[in-house]
């Protein structure tokens, strides 16, 4: 592999990786509010690509799909955790992890029966005309996917950081029972993270569909993998999920050079386990994980 | 006590089970629509797999998301040493059992240290692993074309192709292992799991070895998930790897605690559901199947809210508010 492929399979790599880094900030948001883990994650980026395309078929503009997406997006997440979180917080694992299953299967059914089973595009955000950068060509969307994914990773650390909600969903983060103890709504934290989680998650879904495509059924790989960025860089911890996001996304993108094309979707579940069995809190977790 | 006291005695206890073996080893005589044989078939080898499932799940209370892969392993064990190797059908069931056995050891050691959504994403993980290198191992598996011209069981000479003779022997089969469950959730060690589902600090201070039964189970659930897999081989003879997704995984685990998680007769009421529910929905609408199977799976869970007990058992259970440290359900206790 010469200097250029290398460079080649690091930019494709950081695309992806932004991907998997929002992805897995999704985990991470709902992960703190409600220590559950939603299985219906990829398919709330999914939906975010679909709705995309469907409003710009029917008409709108470019932004106006993105945002009408975003904002379906929060909608339904929303809704979904009136549903079925609420009644299923804190009712044990399997309750939840079946649950946010049988969502990701509505999701999908629901994906397929609307805009049928070929996987669909949106025209890039700004041409499609390649730059060249050291050797390597970048496509100007991979620069909107990285820009916008370093916006969404700012803001959420400034208002977690700042405001005094962010502070709050922080609390919560750390002990629920303490912080409604404190007088914080401990609801309305939880449904902000959703509502938040989906509006990523969808920001996500629009900005990758005009690379890699989007049909029905890539959500789950997507939230598959996006789990594995989370576990990487540690569950829980923000900025570990972006972390592990975009190493996650540079190793496969090499492994496909090194290795092969077909293993690809392998390498995430390696580091999952490997990351299971050898170090469950992450690269950078220190919070204490439930193993014997 | 005199002879007939013990065999009336002996009747009493396995009551249940006897009637059960009697009417589903029965139905062959009255039955001869080739479609309900062939539902029932399948039946069978689900009821194999679940009844592993609840073993590790309701038993030792350990998750599983990776039943499938194991279905896999013993599908295509079977299908590559009888198609390649030319070997016996039933030697080749029992080669892929011990590679399913191993692979289970090998993965459960590691693994079964994890608990709740950490298990769960590991086994995860395995199964879509195990579905990738069925994909990508294209010399051994002929990728996502499948295996075909797999050959159907026999005995001694006798091919049970036809699906009455095939019946008695899924069925067969599978009340051996229904019996070996029952038995063995009976015995010594079913006492030793349940214990360390309640509390594993408790179960270890007892003297009971928690890691050593947590991977015995495991590995005894991947071998009746693995001979479900071949015998579904030699059924259908053909088989590709879509038959071997999480999601089927996680079908199996929801039919197991619809059917109650206590005793391993749950698994048989899981598997009712499991398969009769699908064959009901796609004479509706194929494509909403899915749709359907999602909308009951969220509000299964929203009504079963994680207790021990399967959804038929609940009803006499009054909602009561259990803690995450009570006798909670699978990996509550954080």
């Amino acid at each position: 592999m010469n200097f250029e492929q290398f460079l080649q399979y690091i930019f494709s790599g950081i695309t992806s990786g932004s991907v998997y880094a929002l992805t897995a900030m999704g985990f991470t948001l709902v992960f703190n509010a409600t220590q559950i883990i939603n299985f219906s994650q990829g398919q709330l980026v999914m939906l975010g690509g679909m709705i995309a395309v469907g409003l710009y078929g029917a008409g709108a503009p470019l932004w106006g799909a993105f945002l009408g997406a975003v904002a379906i997006v929060v909608l339904v997440t929303v809704g979904f955790e009136r549903i079925a979180i609420r009644p299923l917080l804190r009712k044990g694992v399997l309750a939840q992890v079946i649950a946010t299953v049988g969502a990701s299967f509505v999701f999908e059914t629901a994906a397929m029966l609307i805009w049928g089973r070929d996987a669909v595009t949106l025209p890039a955000f700004s041409g499609e005309e390649p730059l060249s950068v050291g050797g390597a060509t970048v496509v100007p969307q991979t620069l909107w996917v990285v820009g916008l994914t370093i916006v969404i990773v700012v803001a959420l650390q400034l208002f977690y950081r700042k405001s005094l909600f962010g502070k709050a969903v922080r609390a919560c983060a750390v002990d629920a029972t303490s912080a409604r103890l404190q007088g914080i709504s401990y609801s309305r934290v939880v449904i902000f993270s959703f509502a938040l989680t989906g509006a990523i998650s969808a920001a996500a879904g629009v900005m990758i569909t005009p690379i890699s495509f989007m049909g029905f059924h890539s959500g789950s790989l997507l939230g598959l993998k996006g789990f594995a960025a989370a576990m990487l860089g540690g569950i829980g911890n923000p900025v570990g999920a972006v972390l592990g996001g975009f190493i996650l996304g540079i190793v496969e993108a090499l492994g496909v050079g090194v290795v092969s094309a077909g293993y690809k979707d392998a390498i995430a579940f390696v580091i999952l386990l490997l990351v299971l069995f050898i170090r469950p809190v992450g690269l950078l977790g220190a919070k204490m994980v439930n193993r014997q | 006590m005199t002879g007939l006291d013990t065999v009336v005695a002996y009747l009493r206890r396995h009551a249940a089970y006897l009637v059960f073996a009697v009417i589903v080893m029965t139905i062959p005589a009255y039955l001869s629509d080739s479609y309900y044989l062939s539902v029932l078939a399948f039946m069978a080898t689900k009821f194999m797999m679940a009844m592993g499932l609840s073993l590790l799940l309701g038993q030792a209370g350990q998750i599983s998301l990776g039943q499938a892969g194991f279905v896999g392993i013993g599908a295509y064990g079977a299908a590559i040493l009888t198609t390649r190797l030319g070997w016996d059908p039933w030697l080749a069931m029992g080669t892929a059992a011990l590679v399913s056995a191993t692979i289970a050891g090998l993965v459960g050691m590691p693994a079964l240290r994890l608990k709740g959504y950490y298990l769960a994403m590991a086994t995860l993980g395995v199964n879509e692993i195990i579905y990738i290198l069925l994909i990508q191992l294209k010399g051994l598996t002929n990728g996502t074309d499948g295996i075909s011209g797999i050959p159907p069981l026999s005995i001694g000479g006798l091919s049970l192709s036809g699906p009455r003779a095939y019946h008695l022997v899924v069925w067969g089969v599978a009340l051996l292992m229904l019996r070996f469950s029952l038995n063995l959730s009976n015995s010594r060690v079913g006492r030793s799991l349940r214990a360390l589902h309640r509390s594993e600090p408790a179960a270890k201070s007892l003297g009971v070895d928690t890691s050593y039964r947590k991977v015995q189970v495991f590995m005894l659930a991947a071998v009746f998930a693995s001979i479900a897999g071949s015998f579904d081989a030699y059924y259908v003879r053909f088989i590709s790897p879509e038959s071997y997704t999480i999601t089927f995984s996680i079908i199996l685990i929801t039919g197991v605690i619809i059917g109650g998680l206590r005793t391993v007769w749950g698994a048989m009421w899981g598997t009712l559901v499991i398969v009769i529910l699908p064959e009901l929905l796609k004479r509706v609408n194929d494509d909403i199947t899915n749709l359907v199977f999602g909308v009951l799976l969220v509000a299964i869970m929203v009504l079963w809210q994680g207790r021990t007990r399967g959804l038929w058992q609940m009803v006499k259970e009054r909602r009561s508010r259990s803690g995450p440290g009570g006798p909670g359900p699978p990996g509550a206790g954080e």
